[in-house]
């Protein structure tokens, strides 16, 4: 078997908005020293006039931001997940999110797989800020390909967009000539009929790992992507959950307030049915080599598995 | 126009101001009188704007970083011809344009929404950035409160201004010595504040009497000639200026006039903006 390429999802932020930047003028990335870390570098590399490094201040460059945004610019405003929906939140709740401004918000470093550098700096609350936001767009995307298509969806979108990448090279799933990627558009995986498992960001692939392990206690898992949380596929989710009856949601986010509550609103409205909410349960991350935390706190597949199987019996 | 006729003006904004809280039954007079003649002055004079065009690409900008003020800017705006002066007196109702705080979609001529403070200025900064980026030619204005230049985010701004030598913005500071809960030394004091806008690279302007029109056109006529650097116009005014009863009361930050105080306001406007005439 060839050895799967495995590419972190700040790189392709850092990648796609080189090649956004060759096509639209108006495209500005501003960064809050960690331009080395975003990946906003390599676009600074190619376009020095367009790249503003603000320096550790993220209220002010969301700021900043919005008055660009204001005057026709389109920024793509770059720093660790917990900066730009912790730190700045008032200010995109109230500089960008209010005015519904043309600005972009490229968080990397979200989760607790940020690793070694410990509970200050992985945030588990993002989605959960950001999608409480009126108007804001938030994207989870899953791999490489993914997130590239959702940087150039975010470009075409006008209005907020919160972009929530990782730090850790995670496996390339979407590398196929078919995929297509739209705002708000979730897609079936895999097909199963005992237990339907919604995943977003890089707990996809690890679902999909997951469903190999239970397959070989003959449960047959359906794993489905959701990568927008806001506006979340109703449609879906709600055909997925009723297709098998028995739900659980994946993420690496807190399990209160983000993505796994995100499906449960949807499904307590539309089609009432238990939920399984798989994340990190209310409590402050750790240091650690990533995929050691991962296994730690069952996000990987091994734990995901652990945990359906718990959940079905 | 002349200083005298700014003057006027400025009177009539007070009056406009007035209208428009008594009939909010809530809002913030204080500020918006202390602020008023200069808000007259870049409105009547200084800003190149086009009340016909209110999104004209290159025009002059105005962000209200004390967005609390916003009777001023509405009274200013309508009586510059961005909408009807009648129209005040929906301020803060219910589905009226003109909210409690400025909002940018909502009403013609408002460059920036605004009201949590401190948040303004950093518009402001992204703005003179873009015209720079664009080599365009507008220059960019944003008013503060002498209060809120205690939040941070005001000088991780002027950090960012001075250090990129952003000569097409103006930050003029309110320094009416009063915020909600008492004086500004007594809470937190802010001063000195010249000193530390020079400390951030800023061209520093301090106005003895920001309520003297003919004192504003000199400082706004010396911070045009500025070049590679900032400017910050620090203005000594007196909160609730043209109202009697108000001037230099905390008390008036938030508060409207009942009914009485209402007439009497606008009874101490008319006879000011009748003595402005005649003279």
């Amino acid at each position: 078997m060839s050895e799967i390429k495995k590419i972190a999802t700040r790189q392709s932020y850092g990648e796609e908005l080189v090649e956004l930047g060759k096509e639209h003028k108006d495209l500005v990335v501003l960064d809050a020293d960690l331009a080395e870390a975003t990946k906003t570098a390599i676009f600074k590399k190619a376009f020095p006039d367009r790249h503003i490094d603000c320096g550790i201040q993220e209220a002010d460059m969301v700021g900043i931001a919005a008055g660009l945004a204001s005057c026709g610019k389109v920024p793509f405003c770059s720093t660790f997940a917990m900066f730009a929906a912790g730190r700045a939140y008032e200010q995109v709740r109230n500089s960008v999110g209010y005015p519904h401004l043309n600005v972009k918000i490229g968080a990397t470093h979200a989760g607790i797989s940020v690793g070694e550098d410990g509970a200050t700096h992985q945030c588990l609350e993002d989605i959960a800020l950001m999608r409480v936001i009126p108007g804001m767009v938030v994207i989870n995307p899953a791999d490489d390909v993914e997130a590239r298509a959702a940087v150039r969806a975010a470009y075409q979108y006008e209005g907020p967009v919160y972009l929530r990448f990782g730090r850790l090279a995670v496996p390339v799933i979407n590398d196929r000539p078919d995929y297509h990627f739209e705002i708000g558009k979730g897609y079936v995986v895999a097909e199963g009929s005992d237990v339907t498992i919604f995943a977003t960001g890089l707990e996809v692939d690890a679902a999909m790992t997951a469903r190999e392990i239970l397959s070989r206690d003959g449960i047959d898992a359906e794993v489905v992507n959701i990568h927008t949380i806001k506006p979340i596929d109703k449609d879906l989710i709600v055909k997925e959950a009723e297709k098998t009856g028995r739900v659980v949601t994946v993420e690496e986010h807190s399990v209160i307030g983000g993505f796994g509550s995100a499906v449960c609103e949807v499904l307590s409205e539309n089609s009432p049915l238990p939920v399984k909410r798989i994340g990190v349960y209310d409590t402050f991350g750790e240091s650690g080599p990533a995929v050691e935390l991962l296994h730690k706190y069952r996000l990987d597949g091994e734990g995901i598995a652990k945990q359906v199987r718990t959940y079905l019996k | 126009m002349t200083d005298h006729e700014l003057r006027i003006k400025a009177n009539e904004v007070r009056k406009g101001i007035i209208e428009g809280v008594y009939n909010a039954a809530s809002g913030h007079p204080g500020g918006s009188l202390s602020a008023a003649d200069l808000i007259t002055y870049l409105y009547f004079e200084e800003m190149n704007i086009d009340p016909k065009d209110p999104d004209k690409a290159d025009r002059d900008r105005f962000v209200l970083s004390k967005g609390h003020n916003a009777p001023a800017l509405y009274a200013a705006l309508a009586l510059r011809g961005y909408f009807p002066v009648e129209d005040l007196k929906t301020l803060r109702h219910v589905g009226s344009y003109l909210q409690g705080h400025p909002c940018m979609q909502d009403t013609p001529g408002v460059d920036a929404s605004s009201g949590s403070l401190g948040q303004g200025i950093s518009v402001a900064v992204g703005m003179a950035l873009a015209a720079r980026m664009d080599n365009a030619a507008y220059r960019v204005y944003t008013l503060l409160g002498d209060g809120e230049i205690q939040e941070g985010q005001v000088w991780e701004a002027a950090m960012f201004a001075g250090s990129r030598k952003l000569d097409d913005l103006c930050v003029i500071v309110d320094n009416n010595g009063l915020q909600i809960d008492g004086a500004v030394d007594e809470v937190n004091s802010p001063y000195p504040i010249a000193e530390k806008f020079k400390a951030f690279n800023f061209y520093t302007i301090e106005l003895a009497d920001g309520n003297d029109m003919s004192a504003i056109r000199e400082a706004f006529n010396e911070a045009r000639q500025v070049k590679g650097k900032p400017v910050a116009i620090i203005m000594k005014t007196i909160k609730g200026k043209g109202v009697s009863y108000m001037e230099n009361q905390a008390g008036w930050h938030g508060k409207a006039p009942n009914r009485e105080q209402y007439e009497q306001a606008m009874e101490e406007l008319t006879k000011a903006g009748e003595a402005l005439c005649q003279k």
